[in-house]
């Protein structure tokens, strides 16, 4: 046995920690994870709302920081590329999380069916999600090339419009289309497999009893799948709708924000403003407003999830 | 009615949520419409009101 070892397993030793009162061994354990805390979370928190009240600039370190009150925040609410950027933010959560509902609870619904080859589907399905965002948005970058690309050739195929006569990255009115159908894509995996686990959890002697009640498949859906499945369903939507509010790395590979400002949603500004322009206090106030909205959406989401779960 | 009315008197936990719940919504709604400017600008501070009423909200009695 090595000479540290023995020091551990020395008498002494277990006389020290058999001296800790229960309180103490616990706060020994959790007090690391609470540093950690701590330190990456809450302090940064803090002073991220400190600067928010500031001019302070992270390239100009040895300048004097001026405390300003809340002009950053009143800039900030009266910008009307800002208020474009909420919009485009808005556009892009509401239509994923829809879109990754319906097919993802679709996709669940008949992989949950027993056939042949089921595995296998759901591991092709689950795809998708397995890959990097950079490498998703490269390779749809070239899908929807008006010349070269699948998608355009899929899309005419169906509808008989002109491959190269509609450009999905380059056009206004499709470009916000054009990440939302990604996204989706890349995500309804994930919400699939979350309303799996929630069609596999309902016992089957529940759909036995409705048979023998002569509810019809239809009621059955509506008044026992749907229901059972709900806080399940509702987990996948907070989960998608955190991620996409500060949705970025996908959307950059995509159309780094354009054509125009169109595709520029908060956090692709967010991070113009702090590591383009360097307006460190100015885009510390926007992560602040940002932070306090996706705060006060969980909160009262996690009480719904809460109150679904208690029926 | 009469019950919410008096539980938002009585300093009860449930009805005061649901007001706390409400503005929390109005407030997002208001930072993401496309409509009128002046509700973008003061949806930050509708938010933040029915965020802190939230977390004290949910400290009162059932």
């Amino acid at each position: 046995m090595s000479n540290g070892s023995a020091k551990l397993h020395s008498p002494k030793a277990g006389k020290t920690v058999k001296g800790l009162s229960d309180k103490a061994i616990a706060w020994l354990f959790v007090g690391p994870t609470v540093f950690l805390l701590l330190a990456i979370n809450i302090f940064p928190l803090l002073w991220t709302v400190y600067l928010s009240f500031t001019n302070y600039k992270a390239n100009r370190p040895n300048r004097e920081i001026k405390y300003i009150g809340f002009r950053n925040y009143e800039r900030i609410l009266n910008d009307a590329d800002i208020w474009l950027n909420m919009q485009a933010t808005a556009h892009f959560l509401i239509w994923t999380i829809v879109l990754q509902v319906l097919i993802g609870f679709t996709l669940a619904w008949l992989i949950n069916k027993k056939f042949r080859g089921n595995d296998l589907w759901t591991t092709i399905i689950v795809l998708p999600m397995m890959l990097s965002p950079a490498v998703v948005g490269n390779f749809w970058t070239f899908f929807y090339q008006p010349q070269i690309g699948l998608f355009n050739y899929v899309v005419s195929f169906f509808t008989g419009v002109d491959p190269s006569s509609f450009e999905m990255l380059g056009s206004v009115s499709l470009a916000p289309w054009a990440i939302v159908i990604v996204d989706t894509w890349m995500w309804t995996p994930f919400v699939m497999l979350i309303c799996l686990a929630g069609l596999r959890s309902i016992p089957d002697y529940i759909y036995e009893a409705a048979e023998i009640d002569r509810a019809s498949k239809w009621r059955q859906f509506w008044t026992i799948t749907v229901p059972m499945v709900l806080p399940f369903l509702m987990l996948a939507v907070l989960f998608r709708g955190i991620e996409n509010f500060k949705m970025f790395d996908l959307v950059v590979q995509l159309t780094g924000g354009g054509p125009g400002s169109t595709t520029e949603l908060a956090s692709i500004n967010l991070k113009r403003e702090a590591f383009e322009k360097w307006r460190t206090g100015y885009s510390s106030a926007f992560a602040i407003i940002l932070f306090v909205t996706v705060f006060g959406l969980a909160s009262i989401y996690v009480k719904a999830l809460n109150k679904v779960k208690n029926r | 009615m009469i019950g919410f009315i008096s539980g938002l008197f009585g300093l009860r936990r449930g009805p005061w949520e649901i007001v706390a719940t409400i503005i929390i919504a109005v407030g997002v709604v208001m930072l993401m419409q496309p409509f009128v400017m002046w509700a973008f600008t003061y949806s930050f501070i509708t938010t933040l009101v029915g965020t802190v009423l939230f977390i004290v909200v949910s400290h009162f009695r059932e």
